[in-house]
């Protein structure tokens, strides 16, 4: 234990969180946004995971992850279906192209 | 061994993930989204979590992504492969995104957890993961010990402790999950159903 401890764990998930915020936040591609909401979660159950093993937490954190991985399929299967109609319905994937509800 | 593990994990996780920024190839991304994510279950299974880490390969990588890829398949048609945002949009992002990461860093360098740890563990007790008893950490086997959280029952709190009291498990959050998952599967069947195509926008 004396080499990583838990700075490690977080300074990574702390690298994914911010990667996957800057990816929803550039990418002009829906299934790009959806990456980046995927690294984000992914970014968070890294942090419970290790809170789980280097504080006081834990199973619970794990439990946590594992709901959180399952809530993450559940989301990208919805955006994905969101996606997949808005292609058919106006032949882009392009986000900035989704302004009809723009006032 | 631990850190050259640690290292090669990590360095693969966090290169994925700003591969899947830095790239504009939609395929391309999701390839790097793959590494960066079963890089990321190596950590799990370095962190004693062995069943979130096989969780995290089989719903994360054969799941959920290989979701993603039909996405990216059943969407591509040409110039949407590589959309590319502007670069006043990515220089923007990329300063407030590292601005970001350290604060985060800075401010998680500045704790000092391990003084936290034993301050905690002087109130609550030593962390149910390195209670003797029913399952010696190290063996890692945490799984029977998840599924009776999940049904309710909290071997891993519960056993040897003195008072009457017995821990929360995770049953209602199991079903509200199951319930969710249900509800997910016939909403995402009920969007992405063929029907026939509304109107085909002549400018484009």
């Amino acid at each position: 234990m004396e080499g990583i401890g838990i700075n490690g764990f977080l300074a990574v998930g702390a690298v994914l969180f911010a990667c996957g915020v800057i990816c929803m936040a550039t990418k002009r591609n829906g299934i790009g946004v959806l990456m980046g909401v995927e690294l984000v979660l992914n970014g968070a159950n890294v942090n419970f995971v290790a809170f789980s093993k280097y504080g006081p937490l834990g199973l619970d954190g794990q439990i946590v992850s594992l709901f959180v991985i399952v809530l993450a399929a559940a989301e990208a299967a919805v955006a994905l279906a969101i996606a997949l109609n808005f292609y058919n319905n106006h032949l882009t994937i392009d986000v900035d192209r989704a302004n009809e509800l723009q006032g | 061994m631990e850190m050259l593990l640690f290292t090669i994990f990590a360095c693969a996780a966090c290169g994925g993930a700003l591969a899947v920024v830095l790239s504009q190839n939609v395929v391309r991304m999701a390839f790097y989204l793959v590494i960066s994510l079963g890089s990321t279950a190596g950590l799990f299974f370095m962190l004693d979590a062995d069943f979130v880490g096989a969780t995290q390969l089989l719903i994360y990588v054969g799941g959920t992504v290989v979701l993603l890829i039909f996405g990216v398949m059943l969407t591509a048609s040409g110039p949407f492969l590589t959309i590319k945002s502007s670069p006043g949009d990515m220089v923007q992002a990329i300063l407030v995104g590292a601005l970001f990461l350290g604060m985060v860093v800075v401010t998680v360098l500045q704790v000092d957890w391990e003084g936290n740890a034993v301050k905690l563990e002087g109130q609550y007790g030593a962390s149910s993961l390195e209670r003797p008893g029913y399952n010696q950490r190290g063996e890692g086997h945490t799984t029977r010990r998840i599924g009776a959280a999940l049904l309710g029952a909290r071997f891993d709190k519960d056993l040897g402790k003195q008072s009457g009291q017995l821990s929360t498990g995770y049953l209602l959050p199991f079903e509200v999950v199951s319930v969710h998952l249900l509800v997910v599967l016939i909403g995402a069947a009920y969007l992405a159903r063929a029907k026939r195509r509304v109107r085909v926008p002549s400018g484009s």
